[in-house]
């Protein structure tokens, strides 16, 4: 099974050890993994922005780079959710529609395309919040959601949940969104503020010592909040954890 | 016209501490009891698809079921006017007004009304106009437009209406006594309603077999508004029909369960007729509602019931009230909504929103909102509606991230000067990530370094 891993823009800058993670942990799973050198973004920030024009070259750069695997895999919910549902700035060719379909959130692609439960190598001996990014909540629906009525299910959870030693808390609005929403976050500053702040200090509240997710740019918002705040809360990609990481 | 600048009046409101954790924690409140609603109910989603069907069928044949309400409503002794828009609106209720030398007009809750900015019309032509619903009335008083569709004042804490009714209708400013807030309103609006020549009311449904208008409240007051005066005038959105008597059951069941988390209104009033020796109009206004329905995109959006339950799960409403909207309507039905009336003042209303979708997921009448505020991005750049900074950065940014060469140097740019620029310069005033965040560490060398460093040593 050939696997392109596709590594966000933000993950490439700031965040180089949840790439490393997914890439070990996808080979630890029996992928053939590339890493197209000349990836770039997915398209998302100036589509949310409203400027998809702006997007089209980076959207053309994205399927070049991604266009002939059977699969391409990245650790960011919301990226995933842009290229699935709005990578639409550029003619929808078969090639296009091709990379589209083929592309996917880490979690997902575990759960659903390697039907992996148990992470033998990982143990996780800490009380953990688990942040399930809204595009990957709502968008991917890879769990169920407090404001719809329907059997919970959760897909990260269900990954976590094998992993030795892992508690998890309840913190009282487990599916809030925590304001970072992309350019949200700056130009909507104050909002976005508050609400990362009433999200870590829910979690640090329910005695949270460390905050998982799938989606990093959840958790670079969250983190940034965290530390200004003084709070004693760590923040790790879910990739890290499965992949056998210590906090 | 300038442009409603929802971040700084968000700003302020989340300034006043104890307001914002107030307002947050009280419309969260109205969500979790909506969601135990939606769980008693087994056929919950069965009912979201009716009502989402019915809007749909009755849209895509208004005209029809327009007239054949007109006609019903006129078989029952009602006159109906036909306002295109807000002025014609006023116009046509001023008139009639003047025709009956009313003085004094009760009115309860209307949307309309408030879209129309019908009371400031009235009172500068000497009517004196009483808002009867007592969220409406304390906003009246204050000299406020309502923050939220269906609880007007929900941004004020019970001290500050005391303060309100202290100023203007005499109680005492340090009682904040709910009861003794509610009893002295209802004192204080009484007499109104004894004197008052003209009652009015909105519209939650109309219903085109009967001509009916069917009001949902909890006061009562919509009743007596319509039960006292001789003349009586009902503010009509055309979007608000629905075919049959027998399709009101799907909406009632809908309304007050998504709006506050009760399984019905205290109320539900449905006026047919005028009483013997009255009169009784309706107006039915368009106020730019035909034109929304030609909008292949947004049309959706009119199938509307005005619940309120979108407002009420929008964790970017409930962090910056209502009032930071600046428009008649707020929140995410808002933000989909106001830029119909005015592209350029409400611009930025679509960006008000992190995306998150869980509005699409409580409507009752399954209108893709989230999915129109992406829309609407899209509409408002394309019609350069956009601010010059963000447009700008959008440009820059497409341009970097479409080569990867400028990418890269752009990427090891910006961590150099995470590295390398003293604290005072990262967090300046210009940086608004970093005014209540930390900027992420600066890691030692990116993904792709170490890749082509452990991974591809070869190449």
């Amino acid at each position: 099974m050939k696997v392109a891993l596709f590594v966000p823009c933000y993950i490439d800058a700031f965040f180089p050890e949840v790439g490393i993670a997914t890439l070990e942990l996808l080979e630890r799973l029996g992928c053939e993994v590339e890493y197209p050198l000349d990836q770039t973004c997915c398209g998302q920030p100036m589509a949310n922005s409203g400027c998809e024009e702006d997007a089209a070259g980076t959207e053309a750069l994205f399927v070049d780079n991604f266009a002939g695997y059977d699969y391409v895999v990245g650790p960011s919910g919301s990226c995933v959710h842009h290229v699935r549902e709005h990578l639409t700035a550029i003619p929808q060719t078969d090639r296009v529609l091709g990379v589209r379909r083929n592309t996917y959130e880490l979690v997902e692609f575990i759960h659903d395309v390697l039907k992996v439960r148990e992470f033998p190598w990982a143990e996780f001996p800490h009380r953990v919040g688990l942040h399930v990014g809204c595009s990957t909540l709502r968008g991917l629906r890879e769990a169920s959601v407090s404001e719809v009525k329907q059997a919970p299910y959760s897909k990260p959870l269900a990954l976590l949940a094998t992993v030795k030693g892992i508690q998890f808390v309840e913190p009282k609005r487990p599916d809030e969104c925590c304001g970072f929403g992309g350019t949200f976050s700056v130009f909507e500053e104050p909002v976005s503020a508050r609400m990362g702040q009433d999200k870590v200090n829910d979690h640090a509240g329910a005695g949270a010592e460390v905050i998982v997710s799938p989606d990093m740019s959840c958790l670079m918002h969250q983190k940034g909040v965290a530390e200004r705040l003084g709070l004693d809360v760590r923040f790790m990609h879910i990739a890290q954890v499965l992949n056998g990481a210590r906090a | 016209m300038k442009r409603i600048d929802h971040a700084e009046a968000s700003s302020k409101f989340i300034e006043a501490t104890d307001h914002a954790e107030f307002h947050d924690r009280r419309l969260w409140d109205l969500r979790k009891k909506r969601d135990r609603e939606s769980e008693s109910l087994p056929e919950w989603q069965e009912l979201r698809d009716l009502a989402s069907a019915i809007k749909e069928h009755t849209l895509t044949h208004l005209a029809d079921y327009l007239e054949q309400f007109e006609a019903a409503a006129q078989a029952n002794g009602i006159v109906v006017h036909w306002a295109r828009d807000a002025a014609e609106h006023n116009q046509i209720v001023h008139e009639l007004l003047a025709a009956h030398a009313v003085k004094t007009l009760v009115k309860s809750k209307s949307m309309l009304t408030e879209e129309c900015d019908l009371r400031p019309f009235l009172e500068t032509r000497g009517i004196l106009v009483v808002e009867t619903d007592l969220g409406e009335r304390i906003q009246q008083l204050d000299d406020e437009p309502p923050s939220h569709i269906v609880v007007p004042a929900v941004h004020k804490l019970r001290t500050d209406v005391a303060q309100v009714f202290g100023r203007t209708i005499g109680t005492d400013p340090n009682n904040s006594d709910v009861h003794y807030l509610a009893e002295s309103q209802r004192q204080d609006t009484r007499p109104h309603f004894v004197r008052a020549e003209a009652g009015m009311i909105g519209a939650n449904f109309a219903v085109a077999e009967t001509g009916t208008v069917v009001v949902c409240t909890n006061e009562g007051n919509a009743d007596l508004s319509m039960h006292l005066p001789k003349l009586t005038i009902a503010s009509i959105g055309i979007e608000k029909l629905i075919p049959r008597i027998e399709h009101l059951g799907v909406f009632i069941r809908m309304l007050s369960r998504n709006a506050l988390g009760s399984p019905i209104t205290q109320i539900t009033s449905h006026f047919r007729a005028p009483r013997p020796g009255t009169e009784m109009h309706y107006v039915l206004v368009d106020n730019g509602r035909s034109e929304r329905l030609g909008m292949e995109d947004f049309w959706y959006s009119l199938k509307c019931i005005r619940c309120g339950a979108c407002m009420n799960t929008c964790p970017v409403y409930r962090r910056s009230g209502g009032l930071s909207y600046g428009a008649t309507y707020s929140g995410p039905i808002g933000v989909i909504i106001d830029p119909t009336f005015n592209l350029r003042k409400y611009s930025n209303l679509p960006f008000a929103s992190t995306l998150n979708g869980s509005c699409t997921n409580v409507c009752p009448v399954k209108i893709n909102i989230h999915e129109q505020i992406y829309k609407w991005r899209q509409v408002i750049a394309e019609r350069h509606q956009l601010p010059m900074v963000k447009r700008e950065a959008m440009r820059m940014a497409g341009k970097v991230l479409a080569s990867p060469k400028m990418y890269r140097l752009a990427v090891e740019a910006a961590a150099a000067g995470l590295s390398h620029l003293p604290r005072t310069l990262i967090y300046n005033p210009f940086n608004a990530w970093g005014k209540q965040r930390e900027v992420p560490g600066k890691p030692k060398q990116t993904f792709r370094q170490w890749y082509l460093a452990n991974r591809r040593k070869a190449s």
